[in-house]
């Protein structure tokens, strides 16, 4: 059985600005401190302002406390503003940003589609990408055949393929690494809102191709702003503020209660 | 599941380990990717190493008034060494993490894999650049015979300190932006205070200082069964008990750092 579990899971983002980046002056700055507060404790007057050590870094409590429990079958959906922790919660889910705070335990194989290019390398043509990404996720050679096929025939860029992907136009590398990211049959899906991109007629075909992996899969966790299609694909909403769980329920009456608010604002 | 930071860090390298099939495809499409385009490929590296002795060989024999039998085998072996084995290694393993990062943000993998994945980049380059002290050894008639072979202990002991590199230099350089430069600056002063274009008898009694040089240590282990006689006792203790400590800072750092490090990149 697939299953997700979150008990007060907490997670810290540091982001650097500034002069942050600089050893230098990161090493200056933690000697200021210590000779200001030696000063200090002598009782001598202080020379200058207090520098904090992290003057640069600003630390951002993205996920603040979750506990979660998804079972298999189900399907959620997470909505909030720009910002809320959706994204990254994903990316905690998907195991690429881990965290000392609070338990994550995930049980059944997981497959995330968080990047519109899925790690793909500009400068190999689509077909290698496909290659790797192949070996990347653990496919055997007569798999890595089978994906090469499938993503081709999925993508129709025809002799494109054999190009190198910085050649490609935005909308090609998306065909290319949706292609690539909906290949893989996981027990757990994670999905990130980018997928509704790519013109038209691709759309249609990226939207079959999603349904039937949705089918497949046990447990689905995606975001999106597109509330028709929260409603339509989720069974349960996971409506998120600032990093933290503002309401948890059934599809249908979280996302009245969300439009209800977005309609006072 | 909950793990501690340590054994988290273990079972990243142990994972990393295991994908070394991995590790390898992505480090020859790095290389072929740098030669792509190119009608010689991977030998410029040859072609470059070549011109480089060629010209240094003329140049330093006549400055130290040295025969060039003697002196041109010693110095495209030290060339050959110095600049893949050690510089090369050392200067790559700043970006190790961060030149993955892409990689990184999209999908889990062991982060263990880039270092393994730059060690064979660099075996690569190695084996093309070895050519270079290989023909010379043929052409002046020098031979090691079976005692060169003890110098593939010091070159595991190399592989092993290169991986530590990573661990320590990639983390730190993820953080801080400007260790590359100052790597690239020490990485300079040490090519000349270490017998790399000069030998150590050149010292006259003074060499006898130069044990403490740890790359010089790590050159001899390599270099001295190669030219035909043992590294000093001195030269392989120092040798071992530095690459022992370089080794535990490496993991030490591997595991503080591992989960700050898709924030980092």
């Amino acid at each position: 059985m697939a299953s997700i579990r979150l008990s007060d899971y907490s997670l810290v983002y540091p982001m650097f600005h500034g002069s942050a980046r600089s050893f230098k002056k990161s090493l200056v700055r933690g000697v200021r401190q210590s000779l200001s507060a030696s000063q200090r404790s002598d009782g001598v007057q202080r020379v200058g302002g207090n520098i904090v050590s992290q003057a640069d870094t600003t630390m951002v409590l993205a996920l603040d406390s979750l506990t979660l429990s998804i079972g298999s079958g189900e399907r959620i959906g997470l909505i909030g503003h720009n910002g809320a922790g959706k994204s990254t919660l994903l990316r905690a889910l998907a195991g690429i940003y881990e965290s000392p705070l609070g338990t994550l335990a995930i049980d059944g194989e997981i497959h995330a589609l968080l990047d519109p290019q899925s790690g793909m390398n500009p400068d190999l043509t689509g077909r290698e990408n496909i290659r790797q990404y192949g070996q990347m996720i653990g496919l055997d050679r007569k798999a890595i055949a089978r994906l090469e096929q499938d993503v081709e025939a999925f993508a129709e860029l025809g002799a494109f393929l054999d190009l190198p992907v910085r050649l490609y136009s935005s909308g090609m590398a998306i065909r290319v690494g949706f292609g690539l990211a909906t290949a893989p049959r996981p027990e757990i899906l994670l999905m990130d809102e980018w997928f509704m991109a790519g013109d038209h007629h691709f759309q249609d075909k990226a939207r079959e191709r999603l349904t039937r992996l949705i089918e497949h899969v046990r447990i689905l966790v995606m975001t999106s702003h597109s509330l028709p299609i929260l409603r339509s694909w989720c069974t349960r909403i996971v409506w998120m503020k600032s990093g933290r769980i503002h309401q948890d329920g059934p599809a249908d009456a979280i996302i009245d209660a969300y439009e209800a608010e977005q309609g006072q604002a | 599941m909950i793990q501690t930071r340590t054994s988290r860090a273990w079972d990243d390298l142990v994972k990393g380990l295991a994908s070394w099939r991995l590790a390898v495809s992505l480090g020859r499409t790095d290389i072929s990717l740098r030669y792509r385009g190119s009608v010689l490929g991977p030998f410029w590296l040859t072609l470059s190493s070549l011109i480089m002795v060629a010209a240094m060989g003329g140049i330093y024999a006549r400055l130290f008034h040295m025969v060039l039998r003697d002196y041109l085998p010693f110095l495209a072996l030290s060339l050959a060494l110095w600049q893949v084995g050690l510089a090369s290694i050392i200067q790559e393993s700043c970006t190790c993490f961060i030149d993955a990062a892409s990689t990184i943000h999209a999908m889990r993998l062991p982060f263990t894999l880039h270092v393994i994945r730059l060690l064979v980049r660099n075996a690569i380059v190695f084996a093309h650049s070895i050519v270079v002290p290989i023909g010379v050894f043929v052409l002046y008639g020098v031979w090691p015979g079976l005692m060169g072979l003890a110098s593939i202990p010091g070159l595991l002991l190399w592989l092993l300190d290169g991986f530590a590199a990573c661990l320590l230099l990639g983390a730190l350089c993820a953080r801080f932006r400007d260790i590359p430069p100052i790597v690239a600056a020490f990485l300079q002063i040490a090519f000349y205070v270490t017998p790399v274009i000069w030998q150590p008898s050149q010292l006259g009694p003074r060499s006898r200082y130069l044990v403490a040089n740890p790359f010089y240590d790590l050159m001899e282990l390599v270099r001295a069964p190669i030219l035909g006689h043992w590294p000093s006792p001195a030269a392989i203790v120092v040798a071992l008990a530095l690459s022992a400590i370089w080794c535990a800072l490496g993991f030490l750092t591997f595991v503080r750092t591992r989960d700050r490090l898709a924030f980092w990149v």
